[in-house]
């Protein structure tokens, strides 16, 4: 058995490092309400965004035009959102997974990497990354996503990557999780919204849709547009990506901070156990110590009155 | 007082709701020229170019703003602006704008091959937009 001083060592150790799980589980928690509010925030506008890119290209059909239809390169441009910082949970893990697992292989995929855990997981794996912007995750702003959506949509344009991905992580809700892997481009009928994976837009149109759908879609037939259609849509594409990308980011910090603040509470929790268990060793080696010393005590009065 | 000219306008942002009341005509700049919204406008969406966005709340009081980019969705009875980039005149650097007119100007007066004209004229339009909805 273990000494004293060890198990106490032993314990003290835990003690501290349960400290530190417990700040982190707290800071990650205050995080996650801030993003959380702020994803509120901007819920409203990419639902309008939502409705009207669906309602144009509802409208227009098989337009020819290069955002609609795919490139002809193979290659791929992937947007990659992960944080750049660890311990929380499998959240950096899964997305890679997600990336690695699907049909985008590492010879026709450059990865345009936010967060500095996915971008090296992914070079480890043999991804060609393209871009880097890691420091755009810790606070990120609209023009950072508008930034990103002009570098891949220049590159799309130029004919270098025939589709555009973004991998990011849901937010549903606080313990819910979800790696997504959604195309961008080309935008085709059935938009990114539209499947239940994805997560903002999915939610809010399920949310709103009952009650002013058909209302809504009279009235949109009727909508006229100026420019026209195509042009409309040549213009207002980019917006739509980059509405989708900074959303993504969006989610991808309330996830991030979610996935944390459980990791740590778990590990907070099980430090519990571990010093529980200690503290029950610690109470039986003392208590053998004690009945030790007893029995020498007696043993040695006797041995001197006999 | 319930105005019958009124209708509700809308405001968002990515970050904000940024405007969210009545209005008896807005007047803002589209890529296809200026234009003034009243009540019953036919369905109408337009791209934003940078300019004034001038909001009539009511027959003398006006706001006005810095809208840079973004669509506009013009209803019968509502007007809602997605924005990108909107700035109310006292959120707007004058100081910064000025400079980003004067070196717009510069690369326009300049006309070396390598200047993106197309952005100069951008960036002249944004700055111009802010200043003079600075002024206001």
């Amino acid at each position: 058995m273990a000494s004293m001083r060890d198990i106490k060592r032993r314990k003290v150790s835990i003690q501290s490092t349960q400290q530190i799980t417990k700040a982190m589980k707290l800071v990650s928690t205050v995080k996650l309400q801030r993003a959380k509010t702020r994803a509120e925030r901007s819920k409203a506008y990419f639902h309008c965004m939502y409705d009207t890119i669906q309602n144009i290209i509802a409208r227009t059909g098989h337009v020819d035009h290069p955002y609609l239809v795919k490139g002809d390169s193979d290659r791929k441009a992937v947007i990659v959102i992960t944080s750049n910082r660890g311990l929380a949970g499998g959240y950096n893990s899964n997305i890679v997974k997600l990336v690695a697992g699907s049909d985008l292989t590492n010879d026709v995929v450059d990865i345009y990497a936010v967060g500095k855990k996915g971008r090296d997981l992914l070079k480890r794996r043999g991804y060609n990354i393209k871009a880097d912007r890691s420091e755009v995750i810790n606070e990120p702003l609209f023009k950072d996503a508008m930034d990103i959506t002009d570098e891949v949509l220049a590159s799309y344009m130029q004919k270098e990557v025939g589709e555009v991905w973004l991998a990011y992580t849901g937010f549903k809700n606080t313990v819910s999780h979800i790696p997504t892997l959604i195309k961008l481009l080309p935008v085709d009928g059935k938009l990114p919204g539209d499947d239940d994976t994805e997560g903002l837009s999915a939610e809010e149109a399920g949310e709103e849709k009952p009650a002013g759908d058909s209302d809504k879609k009279e009235v949109m037939s009727l909508m006229n547009y100026e420019p026209e259609e195509s042009e409309a849509l040549e213009l207002i594409i980019p917006k739509y990506v980059s509405s989708i990308v900074y959303g993504a980011f969006i989610e991808a910090v309330a996830s991030e901070n979610g996935a944390r603040m459980q990791a740590m509470d778990s590990a907070t929790s099980n430090a519990e156990d571990m010093i529980g268990a200690l503290e029950l060793q610690y109470n039986r080696a003392r208590q053998g110590h004690i009945t030790q010393e007893l029995t020498e005590i007696i043993g040695g009065a006797e041995a001197l009155s006999s | 007082m319930a105005d019958e000219r009124a209708f509700a306008l809308k405001i968002i942002t990515p970050d904000r709701v940024f405007y969210e009341g009545e209005a008896i005509m807005v007047e803002l700049r589209t890529t296809e020229g200026e234009i003034g919204v009243l009540k019953n406008h036919i369905p109408l969406t337009c791209v934003i170019a940078p300019g004034l966005l001038r909001i009539r709340e009511t027959d003398t009081e006006v706001k006005t703003a810095a809208l840079i980019s973004g669509f506009v969705e013009i209803l019968q009875d509502s007007v809602t602006i997605l924005a990108e980039v909107i700035e109310w005149p006292d959120e707007i650097d004058v100081k910064r704008a000025e400079e980003a007119r004067v070196r717009a100007e510069r690369r326009l007066a300049e006309k070396a091959d390598t200047t993106n004209l197309k952005r100069a004229e951008l960036a002249l339009q944004r700055s111009v937009a802010r200043i003079e909805a600075a002024k206001k």
